[in-house]
């Protein structure tokens, strides 16, 4: 009895002691996320209703800052979403096939294929998109093969439109698109496949009411991975557009580094961030992902 | 129930199955009767899974021929075969409710909804599910998880149904009783069905006929006492139960064990010997019992030795005997007396029809 009474306070002091742990391990990525993402966050939404000219910005609620977004600048946000979404819906037709393949055809050559999908990554981003300026040049082989086969007219151009863009922004955020597919589809329990053949489902069936609907965690991963940074990239059409082609990433890179206007920049970023953010809520819980995630 | 024109449920000739470095099934014929309960029992590896996923239509024989029914199937895909399988691991459709997954096969034959969702009714109560139609299949333990899969094959009312040791998941408990469940859904539906498992507890139990494999070939076919009582190979005499084994020289009806004793055979049994000198022997440890060295009641076939080992197991007990000349014999007796020990001396008999050969 005695000694039940003693122990009690200590067993409970290991419980309280084991309880923590969860909340220990978390502590170093709160703090990081704390330090360099709500700190900067909140310093960003300072800077956004701030007002003067460099480098002397005062905080005086500019709202006004907020309105540039679609005052000024409506032509390359409609610009950022709509190559976006192109060059999302080209990676999702490209990688859909590219992953099904490599997972149930791939056999003993599935990881040489991921590291070969890897590939490009082992050369700087720059370069890569620099070597699609080649590709795509006036005088270079896809155009003058385009323009033999009578696809494009015989003063066409590609370099410096927006095909040229959605193209590099598709080529560069392909395996993005491609691996979460691959990871879901890889490791799709194949037993479901032959249940559904099974009970009478032909291959394309079987492929519409199985495969699909359990690689949508994949594929909602990819669109998310493709489409978030596609939005705020500027590098493409930096390299392969005009400024007809500027997107919203462009507007804020030259606000921020060239022209100084932090306090517009940083309205801009924001908010990008939000309008994202409330797009893909409806998006992620329309895919019910939260639903296939056993 | 019964077709009366003869024709079996299932019919594999000449069947093989190569792979790359090993043959799996080597020329197999079987038959299969209609409303049948019939188990492949066997060791890993044995061939009995090639073979019920040849039936399903999941690996294509290197040659041979499959009918169903009469009906040359060979080639054909799974979802053109009237056959439906239960998943070694169930293989139910995560993203679909039990009603969603049971429904399956008849959503895809384009049945009407009334009628789907009468027989999924009627399909769940005769598994004993009809309470939980919207959960999703991690919602459930494993042996509703097993009855849905059952559900999900039945409802299709297939001429056959294959299960791919489909009890394998489950503890001992519930084993024994979906076992149980299993023979009564089999007379309920009367359709045949075809049983894959290495538990021969469980193909005993169960089964009408058994066809008990090794190496991509069927040692012996036949009911679940023929092939106890009667193993005919060392293989099966071992792989279904326990057996004591022992060699010795055949001559006529008696078989002269190397210590000098002689052991009596059925006419059946002696009959099988013909043309051979050296036999092989065995007894199942349940036929033997101890009596006195001079008991005028033992049987005649006796043994004689010291007991090695004792252990007690609730309702029998088992015993190692040591018998010189021949190694340890293996006894199995209900707890109704007393309790032998290790040490003391014994004699061990049993009956000449308990006897069975070996080849």
């Amino acid at each position: 009895m005695t000694t039940t009474t003693l122990h009690e306070p200590e067993l409970a002091r290991m419980a309280r002691r084991r309880a923590m742990v969860p909340y220990l391990l978390l502590l170093p990525g709160i703090a990081w996320l704390l330090v360099f993402f709500m700190v900067p966050i909140l310093r960003l939404i300072g800077v956004s209703l701030q007002s003067g000219v460099y480098p002397n910005y005062e905080f005086t609620w500019q709202w006004d800052n907020y309105a540039r977004l679609w005052t000024t600048y409506g032509s390359q946000v409609w610009n950022s979403l709509r190559f976006a979404f192109a060059a999302t819906v080209i990676c999702l037709v490209l990688a859909y096939p590219l992953a099904y393949f490599i997972a149930f055809r791939g056999g003993k050559w599935k990881n040489f294929l991921v590291v070969m999908l890897l590939m490009p990554f082992l050369m700087p981003f720059l370069l890569r998109t620099l070597s699609w300026k080649i590709i795509l040049a006036d005088e270079g082989i896809v155009v003058s093969t385009l323009k033999t086969l009578g696809v494009i007219g015989p003063n066409a151009t590609l370099l410096a439109t927006s095909v040229a863009v959605v193209a590099g922004i598709a080529y560069n955020f392909l395996p993005f698109m491609t691996l979460p597919i691959y990871v879901s589809l890889e490791k799709l329990d194949r037993s479901l496949i032959e249940a559904a053949a099974d009970l009478y489902a032909t291959p394309r069936e079987a492929f519409r009411k199985v495969t699909l609907p359990l690689s949508m965690p994949g594929v909602v991963a990819g669109t998310l991975l493709t489409f978030i940074p596609a939005v705020g990239d500027y590098v493409n059409v930096l390299l392969l557009g005009s400024p007809s082609e500027f997107m919203i990433g462009n507007v804020i890179q030259s606000r921020f580094l060239v022209v100084l206007d932090y306090p517009v920049a940083a309205a801009l970023s924001f908010t990008l961030m939000t309008v994202i953010v409330l797009m893909l809520i409806p998006y992620v819980r329309a895919t019910g992902t939260d639903d296939l995630v056993a | 129930m019964t077709a009366g024109n003869g024709i079996p449920a299932v019919e594999l000739e000449n069947v093989t199955k190569r792979f790359a470095d090993f043959t799996a099934v080597d020329s197999l014929n079987l038959n299969i009767g209609e409303n049948t309960f019939f188990a492949m029992l066997g060791p890993s590896g044995c061939g009995k899974t090639t073979t019920l996923r040849m039936i399903g239509g999941f690996e294509d024989p290197t040659s041979g021929t499959i009918r169903l029914h009469g009906d040359d199937v060979t080639g054909l895909k799974p979802y053109r075969r009237a056959v439906n399988t239960v998943f070694q691991s169930y293989a139910l459709f995560p993203h679909m409710t039990v009603a969603e997954n049971v429904a399956f096969g008849l959503r895809r034959k384009k049945v009407d909804d009334a009628e789907v969702k009468r027989r999924v009714g009627e399909t769940l109560e005769l598994v004993q599910l009809s309470a939980r139609g919207s959960a999703k299949p991690r919602q459930l333990s494993g042996g509703q998880q097993q009855r849905v899969a059952l559900a999900r094959a039945l409802i299709n009312h297939p001429r056959v149904l294959l299960l791919d040791e489909p009890l394998g998941a489950l503890d001992l408990k519930l084993r024994k009783e979906m076992q149980i469940e299993l023979k009564r859904i089999q007379q309920e539906v009367g359709i045949t069905f075809i049983h894959v498992t290495h538990d021969q507890e469980e193909a005993m139990t169960m089964a009408d006929t058994i066809a008990v494999m090794n190496q991509g070939r069927i040692e012996r076919l036949g009911s679940p006492s023929e092939i106890y009582e009667d193993p005919r190979t060392p293989f099966v005499a071992g792989f279904l139960g326990a057996s004591n084994l022992m060699s010795g020289t055949v001559s006529g009806n008696e078989v002269g064990l190397p210590n000098g004793a002689v052991i009596r055979l059925t006419d059946i049994q002696a009959a099988r010997c013909n043309g051979h000198n050296e036999v092989q022997i065995g007894v199942r440890p349940e036929k033997l019992s101890f009596f006195g060295s001079n008991d005028g009641n033992a049987p005649v076939n006796r043994l004689s030795g010291v007991i090695a080992d004792t252990s007690f197991t609730g309702t029998s007990t088992q015993y190692l005997v040591e018998v010189p000349g021949i190694g340890q014999v293996a006894v199995v007796e209900q707890n109704l007396g007393d309790i032998h020990d290790p040490g003391e001396e014994v004699t061990v008999a049993w009956k000449p029809e308990h006897t069975f050969v070996v080849e």
